[in-house]
């Protein structure tokens, strides 16, 4: 490309980029990209989120779009690779000239991307990524849910209180920034409510046989253990803790939102709990309007992820209108200052670090199902 | 101690897990002196056949949760698995050994299966696709002079068999998808109580299995007239063709042997993880290699020791240390037993052949 100028090298990427989209940006729409995992082990993470998102585009286009044009997303997928997250958002901004960017569900992953986003100028709004760090990349980077320390302290408080245990085990993935995150900050307040953590064990993501940890763990006989993974792991943990005798419930965080959790773990997780961002039971008409609409349109039930989806370019769209304009500066602003957004996953206001202070739920597996325990609120 | 003894039983049932896919590894290795890389994706390919034979209508309707089931989805894959290494051997290795008509026309002809592919999942664009890439395969090599060097080197064969590998990986993450699938339980699973130590059914299998393959192996290569073979080719492969042995099928009943194998080794290390997906062989191969190597490469028992010691050496590290170390121990054994014996513990001593 250096022997090319930089308008040509530009339209050639672009000649190829449409040609196989079928489509072309220009004055009248607005384009957005977006990165998920549509593959590889967190594939429904990405999928559920690009749900999501969908159905927010197309309603904001039905409604005749934001500011007079239609939107139009660019959607990448990372295959769950950390260093292909960062391939396809410098790649969404640099040559599809995006105006924001929306996505990922790991918080390695956004990790990985945020960077480029803030180098650039271009906000990027995380729907799901829970570990803290992801918003102090810098001024650009906004997200739609609540962070590790509060899913942290609620495992640890429901464990404490609702569930009335004083022995957990922990068992983390050493290699993901959004397990260790949650554990460590479930280890503190556990600790600092009376509880004692009788084993701390780790895993890396992509391993199949954990019973080398949970044979350990057993040993050390705890009355729970903290799993906070992502679904496939977790649904191979609960079985072979079954299989080796290991009978008392798993906790777990948002990562285990999936329609495949109880498809891998059987009836293994039934009476196991995780905290999430929102309810399917939750009665109120915004939320289950969007269930009934979701279902309508995909044949399934949303997870929270494609709530959250939905939710990050909403609160796109909104900031989009108040700042009048798609320039970046202006619409990190407008984010910034959101207050009082009414999401489907909650009320958001951002606080001074562009993290929305919003409550969680408990959920409890139950016979292949997931019902509603309770609220806690920040 | 009775956790100690659980690891230990964990350790041998990953450890036979290892054994099982070492097994092919050597064999093809004692033969032909070739290290098969592609082995640890036919383990793969293995593994998604039985997991769409066990989800067929037939199976699910009729036979269920049974031992015939199980027996039926095993040699189904050990039959496709025999066929993909017959055919990797055929259009791949072959042409390393010298000119071998047909190898354009067929990886054309896989080529344009995959444009097809892409175009629409469906029979008739897959099909019309492999043609079209086999006709101007077949013509290339009728009219276009497209000859294979005629100079055979391991090292060649070598770069073909990782070719071969990620061929069948990135191809499996294209037809199957690249989202892991969850492989249905063929053998009812009952987790065993003896004093408080556990082992589940599959397990048992596993292990049992592997026993058995390594015997039958065994008794194949060592008291057959196509392991006499086998062995002749080993040691001379110009000699043996010279005595009248018909070295190319020789060898490539050997392949079908080892990706048999393999397949075996998929669908019983799925039972036991019932988790696939098209990259599940990288690891576990890579593993098995090192397993084969301490055993002594090409000698049958020697993978099974090695196999097994792998496994309990994995389990012993996450147990008693850290699960971070669990891929590292299984390389720090490689170097340690390449450095203190390196043909490994059952292997003998060989004259390096130039």
């Amino acid at each position: 490309m250096r022997y090319l100028s930089r308008p040509l090298a530009t339209a050639f990427a672009l000649a190829v980029l449409f040609a196989g989209c079928g489509g072309g940006g220009s004055d009248d729409e607005i384009l957005i990209g977006e990165f998920g995992s549509l593959t590889g082990t967190t594939a429904t993470f990405g999928i559920s989120t690009r749900n999501g998102i969908d159905m927010a585009v197309d309603e904001v286009n039905a409604r005749g779009g934001v500011l007079g044009k239609q939107v139009r997303v660019i959607v990448e997928d990372d295959q769950g690779r950390p260093e292909e997250a960062q391939t396809v958002v410098t790649k969404l901004i640099a040559s599809n000239r995006v105006i924001a960017v929306l996505g990922e569900v790991a918080s390695s992953r956004t990790l990985a991307a945020a960077p480029v986003a803030q180098q650039y100028g271009v906000p990027l709004i995380t729907p799901s990524s829970t570990n803290p760090a992801v918003t102090q990349v810098g001024d650009f980077i906004f997200r739609t849910c609540f962070i590790d320390p509060f899913q942290g302290l609620v495992m640890a408080k429901f464990a404490n209180e609702t569930l009335g245990v004083t022995r957990v085990a922990v068992l983390r993935d050493i290699r993901n920034d959004y397990s260790v995150g949650l554990a460590d900050v479930f280890v503190d307040n556990f600790k600092r409510m009376g509880g004692v953590i009788v084993s701390d064990q780790s895993y890396s993501e992509g391993d199949t046989d954990f019973r080398a940890q949970l044979t350990t763990i057993r040993a050390s006989n705890p009355q729970a253990i903290f799993v906070p993974g992502y679904y496939t792991e977790v649904g191979l943990i609960a079985r072979q803790a079954r299989e080796l005798g290991l009978n008392v419930p798993l906790l777990g965080g948002d990562g285990w939102d999936s329609p495949a959790l109880t498809e891998i773990a059987g009836d293994a997780l039934n009476g196991s709990y995780f905290s999430n961002h929102s309810s399917q039971d939750d009665p109120s008409p915004a939320i289950q309007n969007f269930i009934a609409a979701y279902e309508k349109r995909f044949g399934a039930k949303p997870d929270a992820l494609a709530g959250l989806g939905y939710d990050s370019a909403m609160l796109l769209f909104d900031a989009i209108e108040r700042a009048g304009t798609t320039e970046g500066p202006a619409l990190r602003d407008a984010l910034a200052v959101t207050d009082n957004f009414p999401g489907i996953t909650g009320q958001i206001t951002m606080d001074a670090n562009r993290n929305p202070i919003k409550p969680a739920v408990v959920l409890q597996v139950k016979d292949g199902g997931i019902s509603y325990v309770e609220t806690i609120e920040p | 101690m009775e956790t100690f003894l659980q690891q230990v039983i964990n350790g041998i049932s990953q450890g036979s897990a290892y054994a099982l896919i070492a097994l092919g590894y050597t064999m093809v290795y004692g033969v032909l002196r070739l290290i098969n890389f592609a082995h640890s994706s036919v383990y793969m390919v293995g593994a998604f056949a039985g997991f769409y034979i066990a989800n067929s209508r037939f199976v699910q309707a009729s036979l269920g949760t049974s031992v015939l089931a199980a027996v039926l989805v095993m040699v189904g894959a050990m039959a496709v698995c025999a066929l993909v290494g017959m055919l990797i051997e055929r259009f791949a290795y072959r042409p390393g050994r010298g000119p071998v008509s047909g190898v354009l026309a067929f990886w054309l002809g896989l080529l344009g299966a995959g444009f097809g592919f892409q175009v629409d999942r469906a029979f008739l664009p897959v099909a019309a696709g492999a043609l079209i890439g086999a006709l101007i395969g077949a013509a290339l090599e009728k009219f276009g002079r497209v000859t294979p060097a005629p100079e055979s080197s391991t090292l060649k064969v070598l770069i073909i068999a990782i070719g071969v590998s990620l061929i069948l990986e990135n191809g499996g993450q294209i037809v199957f998808g690249a989202d892991p699938k969850f492989f249905p339980p063929v053998i009812p699973n009952r987790a065993l109580d003896v004093g408080g130590l556990t082992i589940d059914s599959p397990r048992l299998v596993v292990l049992g299995v592997a026993l058995l393959l390594m015997v039958l192996l065994n008794l194949i290569v060592l008291h057959t007239k196509t392991g006499k073979a086998m062995r002749a080719v080993s040691f001379n492969l110009d000699a043996a063709r010279l005595m009248g042995i018909n070295t190319d099928r020789i060898i490539a009943f050997t392949f079908a042997l080892g990706s048999a194998l393999a397949g075996a080794g998929g669908i019983l290390v799925s039972l036991m993880y019932p988790r696939i997906d098209p990259l599940m062989g990288t690891v576990p191969g890579l593993k098995a290699f090192v397993a084969a190597v301490l055993g002594g490469i090409g000698n049958i028992t020697g993978a099974m020791i090695g196999g097994l010691i792998i496994g309990l050496a994995e389990v012993m590290a996450v147990g008693y240390g850290s699960s971070t170390y669990r891929d590292a121990i299984a390389f720090v054994i490689l170097v340690l037993i390449l450095l203190i014996k390196p043909t490994g513990i059952m292997g003998k001593g060989m004259v390096e052949k130039v």
